[in-house]
């Protein structure tokens, strides 16, 4: 089980490794912000859930790469993300995200020690299966990818001992992505096969369920684009209400490299605290 | 909406759409049906678009720096400085003007046959856009319009890009 996505990703470097010798590669030529940013998982997308589009770049005749910082803060606690992420031809990603939760005082109160951290890595792969959210401007269809996103928590006892049946799990995912270039909107439906308490940074629950995530953009210019996401989440821990997250962000692209996102965020309720609302930054650099 | 686009057309060619004439300094072109639907795009309805790009004039301006600025593009210049410059200027001004619902006839080829020889990847025509985002700045178009027209022309991605 902890091998398989690693492997996963093995194989599939090994599958496109003749093509890559065969055919000279192309770097760059997506337009901006067309890559998505990175979510906090690692996935291409936005900061909340993962979007069909692929990250990096590269189009369908080269690859690309992007590695992100996010930092979020609120009331009682700090949360990080830091991992990279490569596309290949625009139609596959792998991800991996390092995802750490600073329970400050809270984690005090709970017994586990002043500035306890949970932390989880997500390895992910997606796979665009249809429709071009780009180009496709006079048609229905949007762009659809496939993922998962395989997690395992650094604190394997403890989560069982809070409650969850694993301290890892899979999440599997259909996105799909739609630029209505005609209205500037960018808007994004993925739902999510998940067992996940806290997006597994408290392990997970052997009950998966199918869970909504939407993501509704604006663009103001073409490096500008303004939005929210909601993403709703399995509530199964017994010590603690577990909420949606929601977002409202600003994402905006420095140059084909640099993305820069700002926003609030709230969490909701997280392990007895409620009202965990502040805010998200986060710092995309890629090719 | 191809069937539809193909009636159209058949419809269109028995009433002998004018063929506007060549301006000086282009070279010739092999025959040709003549059609509006050679576009590539329906026309937009009423003048709000029109108006946003500045008429025939603003048109010619976005045009005529988006061909500047692909032929000064290392990405794509080859493609370009290949091409009837004279002719490419007009024609894009015809396509553009038609589908903005000016008072404009389309006389180029199809999106298809225009690019067939060109071996253009998404890459480049990526690069195109850019280059007419830049322009449609330059000329005041509000980012809403742009977006508009930009709508229009993404579809032929199908047809312009064939590698």
């Amino acid at each position: 089980m902890r091998l398989e996505i690693p492997i996963v990703l093995v194989g599939l470097s090994i599958a496109f490794a003749p093509v890559c010798a065969a055919q000279k590669l192309e770097l760059r030529g997506k337009l901006l912000l067309t890559r998505g940013v990175s979510s906090l998982e690692g996935a291409g997308g936005g900061a909340l859930t993962p979007w069909a589009l692929i990250t990096g770049n590269g189009t369908d005749r080269g690859i690309g790469a992007t590695a992100h910082y996010d930092y979020v803060t609120v009331n009682d606690y700090g949360l990080t993300s830091y991992g990279a992420a490569a596309g290949l031809y625009d139609r596959f990603e792998v991800s991996y995200s390092r995802m750490t939760l600073d329970t400050r005082d809270v984690g005090a109160a709970l017994g586990l020690g002043q500035g306890y951290e949970f932390a989880q890595d997500v390895w992910g792969v997606k796979m665009r299966v249809a429709g071009d959210a780009v180009y496709g401007q006079d048609t229905w269809l949007p762009q659809i990818a496939v993922g998962a996103e395989y997690k395992t928590s650094n604190r394997d006892g403890l989560v069982q001992a809070l409650g969850a049946d694993e301290s890892e799990g899979i999440d599997i995912y259909v996105s799909a992505t739609k630029l209505i270039l005609a209205e500037s909107l960018l808007a994004n439906a993925t739902l999510r096969y998940t067992g996940a308490h806290q997006t597994g940074l408290l392990g997970y629950s052997d009950e998966a369920s199918v869970q909504p995530e939407f993501s509704l953009g604006y663009m103001l210019s073409r490096r500008l684009i303004v939005g929210g996401e909601y993403r709703f989440k399995p509530d199964d821990l017994a010590f603690a209400k577990e909420d949606d997250f929601l977002d409202l962000f600003g994402a905006y692209a420095v140059n084909d490299t640099l993305t820069l996102t700002a926003g609030y965020v709230d969490l909701g309720e997280i392990a007895t605290v409620e009202d965990q609302r502040g805010l998200y930054l986060s710092a995309q650099v890629g090719f | 909406m191809k069937t539809i686009t193909l009636l159209l057309a058949a419809l269109l060619l028995p009433l002998g759409l004018a063929r506007a004439e060549p301006l000086p300094g282009e070279q010739p072109v092999d025959p040709y049906e003549v059609s509006n639907a050679n576009a590539g795009a329906d026309p937009f309805e009423g003048a709000a678009l029109f108006e946003a790009f500045n008429g025939e004039a603003g048109i010619g301006r976005v045009v005529d720096d988006m061909v500047d600025r692909n032929l000064a593009d290392p990405r794509i210049k080859d493609i370009f400085a290949a091409s009837d410059l004279v002719r490419l200027r007009r024609t894009l001004k015809e396509q553009f003007c038609f589908i903005l619902n000016g008072p404009c006839d389309y006389t180029g080829m199809d999106m298809k046959s225009s690019h067939a020889d060109h071996g253009i990847t998404n890459r480049e025509f990526n690069a195109l856009v850019e280059n007419l985002q830049l322009a449609m700045n330059t000329e005041g178009v509000p980012f809403r319009a742009q977006n508009k027209l930009l709508a229009k022309l993404a579809p032929m991605q199908r047809d312009v890009v064939t590698r």
